[in-house]
């Protein structure tokens, strides 16, 4: 198929940006999003033309490396990462625009590559739980009742794209947040520090200028592991209860 | 088990007759590991852990650490490490330590806890371990490995790793690889990533503490020798095209595998060796370069344009049956019209005992052999031959479901393999439980690496090598489950107790940045860099990478024979020539220059690439994923040569026009016998 892409070029975080219109043929739908563009790149190499920088490394939706605005959609129009999405989504003669994530809190480097680096300074302030290595009792010292154990996993598949970030008209990273207290929240061996944890996350988030939530969901419908809005309402009920323990 | 095992040799050295790679090499004098342990083997690693020296705590703070590398081996390193204490500095080249290549294990980790009573136990583990590497490890270091995995566990549920659970609040195993016991862990698919997430957090918790900080998309481009010691790195910032001096006290490298060489793997875009050539061209040794394992169970490659290749986990193996037409008309047919007496369940045929089961290797190779008589499945898709010649084959057999489906109940076939299915159709666009899935092996990882001591330490002093970038725990064939467990043994507990032997020496004296070897390391780094950007040629970084892919997956790959091997090492040279004369790099090192890296990477790669053909040319045997078509029994099957190849082969960089050294390690085993393995 062939195909016009509408693509965010910017040299790097200091340059102005701009859209730039690039056409290109022979597209199968069997490449991946990614690979299309691999393609392109090369066009433009050849040509003596800069290719278009963008983030990917795994190529498998767990990485959580890759992540464009596909006409307008975090991740484009499946529920999937950028990487996993496949050219059959598209069809001969379609115009696509090609963005970088869209938010204050994570500034363009280059083209489509952003700064998420915010992601790792909310995980600092308390994303973790305290056990130094050794220290560990017997793995079966605790059981774990496994419907809290199978909906810690499910939540802890959060693979830190920012896809959520990028969809909410807010720029909110509460989905992020969510996922990490809910998993951590409910483990046995996360309790201790459970209430410490949510105050201090929130304040980092709050802290990097993320936006509040309010609840509008485009988060989860855009998170390509489907993490579920009710890891916010855990957040906020961990956030009361430390708020009312006074931390 | 019995300690008095190990206190007496089984074996005795090899002496090898054939020499197929004269000409490509010079000989070295023999390897010995200088702190290889002795006495009974279940005591080694415990008197060691005692023997070694302890840091006083006061001075650990002194010490600096570089680590590059945030994966499993990095990342629990880096966590351990400033946990202790130590100022630790931690590179990746991804945007945060979390997106390591770690992040894509999907099967599971082994550990012998024995939490099924199925007679597991630390000497099982080791056994196994040894057996599956097919006696090409160094036994102290797999029995440490089966030692310690027991820890990794509790360690892992302590932060909070989600592991799959019974009913009862246990955690849950399966049997993983075709061993007898169950004893892998696993979080779903995503153990990788669940493991990865916890050294992470604990990472990220230390740089909270301030004893790790964390420098991310920065890529070590050199290692700083001085005075015979590591004592630092010089990377490049990828934003900024910057080019820093890390100076330390000692230096680890945890940069993961090269498969990539193959250009086509299941590794991650990035993924690379550049960290570990660099060392070894100052000097550190590199074991066993050629052993490679080829994973059978891969989504097939789908065009020219494929930049990467998914593994689907081999538990499909389980349930899944594997067949090609008898009939080499019939392939381009709808699977489901082809009648029963037509397909041919190759491997249930040629291997009635263990059938679809059979080790990764043979399930592998066999693919390959039906594709290469024709009879593959799926779409035909143009093969460029490594001599630049097109051709059209089908590269593909079939993994069918039906009979799984009719016996179980699609609903159980679903909850048991859902996602995979899912991300089978995602890719391919066709619905696995209507028509059979196709795969195809892929390049998966690699046992070989840089050489190390039983400290974990190469062979240029203050430089340590941890994770699947060494090559020290799986011979020349890993199991399944078995990466993520040595990857975390050597971040949590190996490497934390066998640096500080060598750090007890330290604080060494300081150099700055003045020091000759600090700046030519740089000088080095920055020339490189301008001769990049300057070729001005006309082909890409990628396009010699591919061109290097085939040579190497057509003559090192799943079969490698004499004559294969010296072809390619012809074309390779020659590729490295174009290389450095045809290349064109756009753009400025001012900054986030993807071509420019890639540059890097594949100018390393050419070279480790004929390092990899004549490492594979001199071992005239079959053994684990390597399979040399000179040495195989009547029936086509695997025929290893102890007599003559029961070493390791550790090869010395002798400068741009030198030919490599052989420096040769014996395998001595005192607590298992050699034995051939049979599938039949
Ligand atoms: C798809 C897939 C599935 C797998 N499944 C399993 C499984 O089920 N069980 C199992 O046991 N094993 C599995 N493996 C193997 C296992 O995942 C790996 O061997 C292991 O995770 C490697 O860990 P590592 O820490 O050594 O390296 P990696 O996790 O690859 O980390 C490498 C690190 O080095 C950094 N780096 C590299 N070069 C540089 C440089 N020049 N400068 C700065 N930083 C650099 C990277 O940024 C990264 O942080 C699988 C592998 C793959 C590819
Ligand atoms: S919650 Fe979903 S969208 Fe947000 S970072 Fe995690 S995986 Fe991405
Ligand atoms: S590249 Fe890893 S998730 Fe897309």
């Amino acid at each position: 198929m062939r195909l016009t892409l509408n693509i965010w070029r910017q040299r790097d975080a200091a340059s102005a940006g701009s859209m730039q219109k690039y056409e290109l043929d022979g597209v199968s739908e069997d490449m991946s999003f990614l690979e299309m563009l691999d393609v392109l790149n090369e066009q433009l190499n050849e040509q003596g033309e800069e290719p278009v920088a963008f983030d990917s490394d795994c190529r498998e939706g767990i990485c959580g490396n890759c992540g464009l605005m596909i006409n307008g959609q975090a991740h484009g129009p499946e529920v999937t990462t950028t990487c996993q999405l496949h050219m059959r989504s598209f069809k001969d003669g379609d115009d696509i625009t090609i963005e970088p994530w869209r938010s204050d809190v994570f500034p363009v480097l280059r083209d489509l590559i952003v700064d998420r680096s915010a992601f790792d300074r909310i995980i600092q302030a308390g994303g973790y739980i305290s056990a130094n290595t050794g220290s560990a009792p017997d793995a079966h010292a605790a059981p774990v009742e496994k419907k809290k154990a199978d909906r810690a996993f499910d939540v802890a598949t959060c693979i830190a794209c920012g896809a959520c970030v990028a969809a909410c008209p807010n720029g909110s990273a509460s989905l992020f947040m969510g996922a990490k207290i809910t998993h951590l929240g409910e483990l046995p061996q996360g309790q201790p520090e459970r209430y410490d944890r949510v105050v201090n996350m929130v304040g980092q988030h709050d802290a990097e200028g993320f936006g509040g939530c309010t609840n509008i969901g485009e988060c989860t419908a855009a998170c390509p592991k489907e993490i579920p809005l009710d890891v916010i309402s855990q957040l906020n009920k961990d956030l009361r209860t430390a708020l009312k323990q006074g931390r | 088990m019995a300690s008095a095992q190990g206190t007496s040799p089984l074996n005795k050295p090899a002496q090898q007759v054939s020499d197929d790679a004269r000409g490509y090499y010079t000989h070295g004098e023999p390897l010995v590991d200088p702190v290889a342990p002795t006495g009974p083997i279940d005591q080694r690693w415990t008197q060691r852990v005692f023997d070694n020296r302890l840091v006083n705590p006061a001075n650990r703070r002194k010490l600096d650490i570089i680590i590059v590398g945030t994966g499993l081996a990095g990342g629990a390193a880096a966590a351990t490490l400033g946990e202790a204490g130590y100022n630790v500095k931690s590179f990746c080249y991804q945007d945060s330590p979390r997106r390591a290549h770690s992040i894509a294990a999907q099967g599971g980790i082994n550990a012998a806890k024995n939490y099924k009573e199925d007679g597991d136990s630390t000497f099982r583990l080791f056994y196994d371990t040894v057996k599956g590497g097919d006696y090409r490890s160094r036994e102290s270091n797999v029995y440490r490995l089966a030692e310690v995995s027991a820890n990794i566990i509790d360690q892992c549920v302590a932060q909070g790793v989600p592991f799959a659970r019974e009913y009862g609040g246990l955690l849950d195993n399966r049997s993983f690889g075709g061993v007898q016991v169950s004893r892998t862990f696993y979080a779903r698919g995503q153990t990788g990533q669940q493991l990865l997430l916890g050294a992470y957090q604990a990472m990220e918790r230390q740089v909270a503490a301030g004893t790790v900080t964390q420098y991310t998309r920065h890529e070590m481009l050199e290692v700083i020798v001085a005075d015979g010691k590591a004592r630092g790195i010089v990377a490049r910032d990828l934003v900024t095209g910057e080019i820093e001096t890390h100076l330390a006290d000692v230096v680890v490298l945890a940069n993961g595998g090269y498969g990539n060489v193959f250009f086509l793997s299941t590794n991650a875009m990035g993924s690379n060796v550049t960290a570990a050539w660099r060392a070894h061209r100052k000097g550190a040794y590199m074991a066993n370069p050629c052993y490679t394992q080829i994973h059978p169970t891969c989504i097939p490659v789908s065009g020219a344009h494929q930049s990467k290749l998914t593994l689907m986990s081999e538990s499909l193996r389980n349930d899944g049956r594997i067949w090609v037409p008898k009939k080499a008309e019939d392939c381009d047919k709808d699977p489901r019209d082809i009648p029963e007496e037509d397909r041919d369940y190759y491997l249930e045929r040629i291997y009635p005992a263990f059938g679809n089961l059979v080790p990764r290797d043979i399930a592998s190779r066999q693919a390959k052999n039906m594709c290469d008589e024709g009879r593959g499945v799926g779409p035909a898709v143009t093969e460029v031959g490594p001599d630049g010649t097109e051709q059209q084959v089908r590269r593909g057999v079939y993994l069918d479901f039906a009979d799984a489906i009719s016996r179980m109940g699609r609903k159980a076939v679903e909850t048991k393999y859902g996602n995979l299915f899912d991300m089978y159709a995602r890719i391919t666009g066709e619905d696995p439980y209507e028509t059979p899935m196709r795969i195809y092996p892929a390049v998966h990882y690699v046992m070989g690496g840089l050489w190390v001591d039983y400290h974990l330490q190469s062979t240029i002093p203050g430089l340590f090598v941890t994770g699947e970038a060494n090559f020290s725990d799986h011979g020349a064939n890993r199991l399944g489950a078995s990466a993520l467990m040595q990857g975390l043994a050597d971040g949590y507990f190996v490497l934390p107790n066998t640096i500080r032997e060598y750090l007890a020496d330290g604080p060494f004296e300081k150099i700055d940045e003045s020091h000759p070897a600090v700046v030519e390391a740089r000088t080095d780094v920055e020339q490189r860099i301008q001769k990049f950007l300057s070729i001005n040629g006309t082909r890409s970084a990628d396009s010699f990478h591919k061109q290097l892919g085939n040579i190497m997956w057509e003559y090192c790959g799943m079969e490698r024979s004499e004559e294969g091997l010296r072809k390619a090492i012809d074309m390779i040279r020659d590729l490295k020539k174009e290389f450095w004369t045809n290349l064109r790099v756009l753009g400025t090192n001012e900054s986030i220059n993807q071509s420019l890296e890639r540059a890097g990477r594949v100018a390393d790669f050419i070279e480790l690439g004929e390092l990899m053909c004549i490492d594979a040319l001199n071992r005239r045997e079959s053994c684990g994923g390597h399979f040399r078509a000179e040495s195989q029994t009547e029936d086509g099957e695997a025929l290893r040569h102890d007599d003559e190849f029961a070493y390791v082969a550790a090869w010395e960089w002798s400068g741009e026009d030198g030919l490599p050294v052989l420096h040769k390690e014996d395998l001595i085993y005192t607590a298992i016998e050699m034995k051939q393995r049979s599938y039949k």
